[in-house]
């Protein structure tokens, strides 16, 4: 079907409103320079008139076919033959699974090759000349318009809908309180907050024990621009609420000169030059984990939001919005680091009902 | 009677089986009127079409492998002791959920390979529908009657990025888990609700033992469901509007002109298919994503550096790097600004791009039905803005992996984070305004060319010895093209006084609705189109120069 046969096709939309399209006819003339010349004659490809060259393109395809099913043949071969846990140098990929590599690309290869078939096919054997089809306006012709309306307003008046308001007021009231049991079923998801992320498992006479060795520290344990990560004594790994507590409770020691400490709370509840905060991020909640010896920074390594040890955590880049929480200490009678209280602030992100 | 039953039958024999069943299927289905309507439709072919079809395709293939991986993989967050083939992590504790990650990509054999493909194919899925909806925007394609599948198109991107983060945080491993932290601290971030939404979802203080169950069922039933669904509708509106195409001869507002649905786009279509499924594959048999064993097992006192969430949440990370640490307490109370605005922001950024088709029709007033695609230069105004939407997308996407940029390129992490700062403020007003003189550049070498020719590159030297190029006057078929877009003029407000002298009362709105349309269509903001006067004056003038 080509323009010549069917011009209205390659009539331009009649868009009068604005009055700056062009072509408003299918010949271009002196007064329309710019008119639509309608769909170009096709163009012949090889495959059209040369027999051989069509035959070839069949080939193509009939290879990439048989390729294929190769390949799938390829797959179940190295399901069947190669083992798990078979590791083979493929160059530049390096050590990698054998199997994963054969499969992936047996299954690759198969699937590929059907598709490249099939594109060839279409591209070379199928009839490549362009037709063009009507459009029809989306929206409805008056008369079927004023037919539904009619229709809803029938509808509507055999409903009573309208009339009898105390029906509609009293379903409405039905279908709106009717989803309310829904969401109270959702109450039982979770505990409410209370006062849970106020407190973690910190308290006055609580061992620090380290989180590597599973040692209680001493204050000899902890050397200068050394980074010690602490829990609290009696929080064992294989605890059943060990991931909630430790998310919690998860504690950073270093040890500074008392000299340096520069905020006067931080000196009075360290020991002597050890200080112990939360390893909490207060902006988001990851564990801060790098730690510059010379500076005392601290910085988290989501986020970037940087903490100065030395001078009460205090945030000095990023987007944490206060210092991370400290831990009160001291040593005990048998020489051990202990806690002398929980947190004062809650640790971790910042909440609403934080303060 | 018997005549007919013995004909009747006779036909019946005749017709082979293929149309048999067809029968049957149409005196049940109605199959015949669908085909009618649908077999030998038309679709026209440009590159960029192809875009939406890749996401389709890795849509399937996500759900294919992902029904797969359902059979192996345990939802749960019990915490045992690893004896698997992985000799590293013999004997550590960690979650069920890990566990089984670890056996679907060690013992059950092809599990790695669909566990890859996997998460290749969302990767996949989430750049082609951003690539996608890019192509739609650019080309003016979300116009009337579009509008709505635009929405569609919007919402399952957004459903695609939180199916996809649900997706990766279920192995449980260390990199998930900290993305999984970082979101209960956004939720706590939000006034009022923020600790008790952060409750109910994790059914206690994070992480629980519940989220990876919940998790999962909203990650293969809930997010998906909905997807499917917005994906059926989404395809049954392209059949029903049919599909747009580019100004060019023959092609108008009024037809479609391309080649059959069958066989040329069923072959073209299917074929690509398993080319983007054969594609996907190899890339998981050469590229390694997502390795949970080298990240191990979640515990939330722990962490790695580089920790990046996938691409699509990249700009969300970006968001909550960037921004200040804001704090606000007064009465007992704290408002997180420093994560809430960016939580606030990450909404609004993204319903920008999905709200701007009706932004736009509201200031052109354009009730008319648009098929064919507009040039990116030929809506200038509309191409700047997108681009400054990517430029601030972008930058947020750099400001998610500043930690990177700046190992990488040894930069400060601090110079960085404050160049993303600054970007994200001036970067888009940059590319506003650059992308606008380049969109009217175009515009005016467009309008030369029509009206001069296009440059041969043939020197010609003339009698006195001057040298010239000879410009070759452009087909019928290029004049067309170049000249079939249209060109909205600004909307006035109208005098200020009415035919009787009287003050109008001019709305506000209506006095946005023309700066808009000025800033839009106004002088600085298109090049008038040649007219047929010019083209007339230039050739028959002096020759082509």
């Amino acid at each position: 079907m080509s323009s010549q046969e069917n011009p209205d096709e390659n009539l331009p939309a009649a868009r009068a409103t604005d009055g700056h399209a062009h072509g408003d006819v299918g010949v271009p003339d002196e007064k329309h320079p710019f008119a639509d010349p309608g769909l170009p004659p096709h163009q012949h490809r090889i495959q059209d008139i040369d027999e051989r060259a069509a035959k070839r393109s069949e080939r193509t395809v009939a290879l990439l076919f048989t390729v294929s099913m190769l390949a799938t043949i390829g797959f179940i071969a190295s399901f069947v033959t190669i083992p798990a846990d078979r590791i083979v140098y493929i160059f530049p990929l390096g050590h990698i699974s054998g199997l994963n590599f054969a499969l992936g690309m047996t299954l690759g290869l198969a699937l590929f090759c059907i598709g490249a078939g099939a594109v060839h096919w279409a591209r070379t054997l199928m009839s490549d000349e362009e037709i063009a089809d009507e459009r029809h306006a989306i929206e409805a012709p008056p008369e079927v318009k004023a037919k539904v309306m009619a229709d809803f307003k029938q509808g509507a008046k055999e409903s009573a809908l309208g009339r009898r308001k105390l029906l509609r007021n009293t379903m409405f009231g039905a279908l709106t309180l009717f989803p309310l049991s829904g969401i109270v079923l959702l109450r039982d998801l979770g505990p409410l907050p209370e006062d849970k992320l106020r407190h973690t498992l910190w308290s006055k006479g609580k061992l620090l024990v380290n989180m590597n060795t599973d040692e209680p520290l001493r204050p000899s344990d902890v050397t200068v621009g050394s980074l010690t990560f602490a829990k609290p004594e009696g929080l064992e790994e294989h605890d059943h609420d060990f991931q909630t507590e430790i998310a919690k409770a998860a504690l950073m020691i270093v040890r500074l000169q008392p000299e340096n400490i520069k905020d006067k709370r931080e000196l009075e509840w360290s020991h002597d030059g050890i200080v112990a905060y939360s390893k909490i991020c207060t902006h988001v909640g990851c564990p801060i984990s790098l730690y510059e010896q010379q500076t005392h920074h601290v910085l988290c390594p989501c986020h970037q939001s940087t903490f100065d040890l030395s001078d009460g955590a205090r945030v000095i880049f990023g987007p944490a919005g206060h210092p991370l929480p400290q831990l009160r200490i001291g040593v005990n009678d048998e020489g051990y680091l202990e806690a002398l209280g929980d947190f004062d602030e809650p640790v971790g992100p910042a909440f609403w009902e934080r303060g | 009677m018997s005549t007919t039953t013995t004909s009747d039958s006779r036909s019946r024999e005749k017709a082979p089986a293929g149309e048999r069943v067809a029968d049957w299927a149409d005196g049940r289905l109605g199959i015949y009127s669908l085909a009618k309507a649908n077999m030998r439709k038309i679709f026209p072919d440009h590159w960029s079409f192809m875009l939406g079809e890749i996401c389709l395709y890795s849509f399937l293939i996500i759900i294919l492998t992902g029904v797969y991986l359902t059979l192996f993989f345990h939802p749960s967050m019990n915490e045992i002791e690893y004896h698997g083939s992985y000799v590293p992590l013999q004997g550590q504790l960690m979650s069920e959920a890990f566990a089984s990650t670890l056996d679907i990509s060690f013992d059950v054999r092809g599990g790695l390979l669909i566990r890859q493909i996997h998460h290749w194919a969302a990767i996949v899925f989430l750049a082609g529908m951003f690539v996608h909806m890019m192509r739609v925007f650019f080309t003016g394609a979300f116009r009337k009657p579009r509008e709505v599948n635009w929405l569609f198109g919007f919402l399952l991107f957004v459903l695609g990025m939180f199916t996809g983060f649900t997706g990766y945080s279920l192995p449980d491993d260390l990199l998930s888990g900290t993305g999984v932290r970082f979101t209960q601290g956004a939720i706590l971030s939000m006034p009022i609700v923020g600790t008790y939404i952060s409750m109910f979802l994790f059914g206690g203080e994070f992480p629980g033992g519940d989220f990876v169950a919940r998790f999962y069922s909203i990650h293969i039933l809930l997010l998906p469901g909905i997807m499917l669904g917005l994906v059926v509708a989404h395809l049954i509106l392209v059949f029903y509007h049919k599909h747009t195409q580019f100004a060019g001869p023959g092609r108008t507002n009024k037809n479609v002109v391309g080649m059959p649905l069958l066989p040329v786009y069923m072959a073209k279509a299917g074929g690509f298919f398993f080319l983007v499924f054969g594609f996907i594959a190899m890339m998981a048999a050469v590229a390694t994503i997502n390795p949970i064993w080298v990240l191990g097992p979640y515990r939330p006192d722990q962490v790695s550096t580089g920790a990046q969430p996938d691409w699509y949440m990249g700009f969300a990370e970006g968001l909550i790097r960037a921004m200040p640490g804001w704090e606000i307490n007064f009465w007992g109370h704290t408002l997180v600004l420093g994560v809430l605005i960016p939580l606030v922001l990450f909404g609004v950024f993204l319903a920008v791009i999905a709200l701007y088709p009706f932004i736009e029709s509201w200031v052109t007033g354009d009730k008319r039905e648009h098929h064919i695609l507009d040039r990116p230069r030929n809506a200038p105004t509309r191409t700047a803005f997108g681009v400054a939407w990517i430029t601030g997308y972008v930058i947020m996407l750099i400001g998610g992996g500043n930690d990177i940029v700046a190992t990488h390129f040894h930069l400060s992490i601090n110079s960085v984070t404050w160049f993303v700062r600054i970007g994200f403020f001036a970067g888009p007003v940059i590319a506003f305004i650059v992308t606008k003189r380049i969109c009217l550049g175009l515009q005016r070498r467009d309008k030369d060319k029509v009206l001069h020719g296009r440059e041969s590159g043939i020197i010609k030297r003339l009698p006195h010895g001057e040298f010239v190029e000879v410009h070759e006057p452009l087909s019928q078929e290029a004049l067309h093209t170049l000249t079939a877009h249209e060109q909205y003029q600004p909307a006035e407000i109208g005098p200020a006084v009415d035919e009787n002298g009287v003050e109008r009362k001019v709305k506000g709105p209506q006095k946005l609705r023309a700066k808009l349309s000025n800033a839009y269509y106004g002088e600085d903001s298109q090049i008038p189109k040649p007219t047929a006067e010019e083209y007339k004056e230039i050739t028959s003038g002096h020759g082509h120069h």
